[in-house]
């Protein structure tokens, strides 16, 4: 079990930033491109200290994650970085084979992932990503928490080389992991321990999911385990596994659509492996729309008040043990409407 | 019918045009057999480029080690249309980086010689998976940045692009970087035999003109005959001393070829783009082959 500390926000994105920035030092051969939002994404830190391995590719994301191809084919660490809603699926054929068959070492970072990129809207509140990345051979997932931990594993990623997507984000977020918090890839991180439910999250609500747990021992004395399942791919199945063994109930939470994405990961683990009743908090098939970070997720109910909410309801199914007592997945009616 | 391929290797080396014809009836032939024996495959292409491969790999345009296929120091070649890949297959065995026997197992369970390339395979001499079009050019603008800007040695990087594959929008990306980094050391060849699966490339979609839009991608063009040995030669040897000579723009080769070349009934039939010959035909083209030296 790891500590966890409140103590400031910060953006990831700037994690991701300085970590190009200090591994720019330990691999003369990490070369990263730019697809006109280097400012925003922050490998604006990269291309000022080591401009004679940054590379302007323009507006155009699919020629730049193939040409990051070109450059690891070649014996480059090649990172490529811009909006998640464009560096996911609009170049999905050059990342399935350019890059995952080729198995090279390529890191493309998704910044503005999420909801909470803002007043944007929904063009760039890249929501669906995640399901398809996931399907990719040989590619690596991961949506870290906060900005050590972005940080962390970003310089873990490039380490590890082969095929691998970041997805981060872009307003500042609380921080309670620290320099010292241990990062993996592929293994979950638990913040609290508990029996009674498991409440899986990653990415900007594994903070609500700490608080949800914290309100439910509060409020009814429930223990609810916290995991930080920050590896969507390769998933950390033993992790996943004891969670639904030992709290018989699951909640996951993410900033992405309900369909595909690291709650669905974590039921095809659960299905096999041990079937317990599961929740899913996240966009209920549903796009976004213009707002502050905070408007958006309380509208979308990315919130520490559903995960506790969710939480309870899974642990109602899990006593009743009805099977028809299971839910519907609940489209976003509200929306529709 | 009894399919066999004959021990005959050909080294790198300047020659005169007359030792092409050999060496490209010897690719010709290996285009035929292996993708009789596939079975399934695309044959008119790989005829029509098989002059330009001939040169450029037995020309010695291309500095390469058949026996040390990861040589730093070496020039890089990849069709961009992975599917083109049957002639580079006959190029690599008869350079020798791998045993001439293996073209037999072209497209068959567990072979090496996969229908498009898959660099996972770790066939000596295939530089990256292609497949799908308009890939192949961004990574060989992806190299000619890590050669020409990263690590500034003195390789190359050919890449033959489709006439048909540049209705791919990513290719224009493609040729927009490398004029704006001045990959010099980058040569794109366009193989331009006017033909695509559905038809003629000027009624399925036009890419033309050709010429003037490279130009205007800021590429240095030079238009050839791609099945005529001298004007291939003059080509390459105009890229050889931009190395050298200050010019700071990648090269468009806009070759002129003849789907199908040598083969008559296939020469210049779109519908040969993905068909491998039948046994019958199979003889018919060897025999046609047979009387070009």
């Amino acid at each position: 079990m790891q500590k966890y500390e409140n103590y400031g926000s910060k953006p990831t994105r700037q994690g991701f930033g300085e970590a190009l920035l200090e591994m720019g030092k330990i691999y003369d051969n990490l070369v990263v491109l730019g697809a006109d939002v280097s400012g925003s994404v922050l490998t604006s830190y990269f291309r000022d200290a080591y401009p004679e391995r940054f590379f302007s590719i323009g507006i155009a994301e699919q020629n730049a994650t193939t040409i990051a191809a070109g450059l690891a084919l070649s014996g480059k660490k090649a990172v490529f970085s811009g909006y998640s809603a464009f560096v996911a699926l609009r170049n999905a054929d050059q990342l399935r084979i350019s890059v995952c068959y080729n198995n090279v070492d390529v890191l493309i970072g998704g910044g503005h992932a999420g909801v909470t990129v803002g007043p944007d809207g929904a063009t760039h509140q890249s929501l669906e990503e995640v399901s398809f990345l996931r399907t990719l051979p040989n590619m690596k997932l991961v949506i870290p928490c906060d900005y050590w931990q972005t940080k962390k594993a970003t310089a873990a990623l490039l380490k590890a080389g082969g095929p691998s997507y970041l997805r981060f984000g872009r307003p500042s977020v609380p921080m309670f992991t620290t320099e010292d918090t241990p990062f993996e890839i592929g293994k979950a991180d638990v913040y609290r321990e508990g029996n009674d439910v498991a409440l899986i999250a990653c990415g900007h609500l594994v903070w609500p999911a700490i608080l949800a747990a914290e309100e439910l021992e509060k409020r009814h004395g429930i223990k609810a385990r916290v995991i930080n399942n920050h590896t969507v791919k390769p998933i950390d199945v033993v992790t996943i596994t004891n969670a639904a063994n030992e709290c018989g109930a699951i909640v996951t939470a993410e900033e992405h659509q309900i369909f595909g994405g690291m709650g669905s990961a974590v039921a095809e683990v659960v299905v096999k492996n041990c079937p317990v009743p599961m929740e899913f908090l996240g966009m209920k098939d549903t796009f976004g729309q213009s707002g502050e970070p905070e408007e958006l997720l309380e509208r979308y109910h990315l919130n520490w008040e559903s995960i506790y909410n969710l939480a309870l309801k899974a642990i109602e199914r899990k006593k009743s043990k009805n099977v028809s007592y299971l839910s519907p997945i609940d489209y976003d009616v509200e929306f529709k409407d | 019918m009894n399919i066999t391929f004959e021990h005959k290797l050909f080294d790198n080396r300047k020659r005169n045009t007359s030792e092409f014809l050999e060496i490209s009836k010897v690719l010709r032939q290996d285009i035929i057999k292996s993708l009789t024996l596939a079975a399934s495959g695309h044959s008119g292409g790989p005829l029509g480029i098989s002059d330009i491969i001939a040169v450029l790999y037995f020309g010695g345009y291309m500095k390469y080690h058949s026996d040390d296929w990861q040589w730093a120091g070496r020039d890089r070649f990849l069709f961009s249309g992975g599917h083109m890949v049957p002639v580079q297959y006959s190029a690599l065995a008869r350079a020798g980086f791998f045993p001439v026997e293996e073209l037999a197992t072209l497209r068959k369970f567990g072979s090496r010689l996969q229908g498009h390339p898959g660099y996972v395979d770790r066939l000596p001499g295939i530089e990256s998976s292609t497949g799908s079009l308009g890939h192949g050019i961004s990574i060989a603008v992806g190299m000619a940045i890590s050669d020409l800007l990263v690590d500034k040695n003195r390789r190359k990087v050919f890449c033959v692009v489709g006439d048909g594959e540049l209705e791919e929008g990513s290719c224009w990306e493609a040729a927009m970087a490398a004029s704006h980094h001045k990959l010099h050391n980058l040569c794109v060849i366009i193989d331009n035999n006017d033909c695509q699966i559905d038809g003629r490339v000027k009624d399925v979609m036009s890419v033309y003109p050709l010429n003037e839009k490279f130009s205007a991608f800021g590429f240095e063009v030079i238009e050839i005959d791609g099945n005529d040995y001298s004007q291939i030669i003059s080509a390459f040897d105009k890229f050889e001393q931009n190395q050298t000579n200050g010019i700071n723009k990648p090269m468009a080769i806009v070759a002129k070829t003849i789907m199908g070349k040598c083969v008559s009934f296939m020469e210049d039939d779109y519908h040969w783009h993905g068909n491998p010959p039948k046994p019958e035909q199979a003889i018919k083209a060897l025999e046609d082959l047979d009387k070009i030296c």
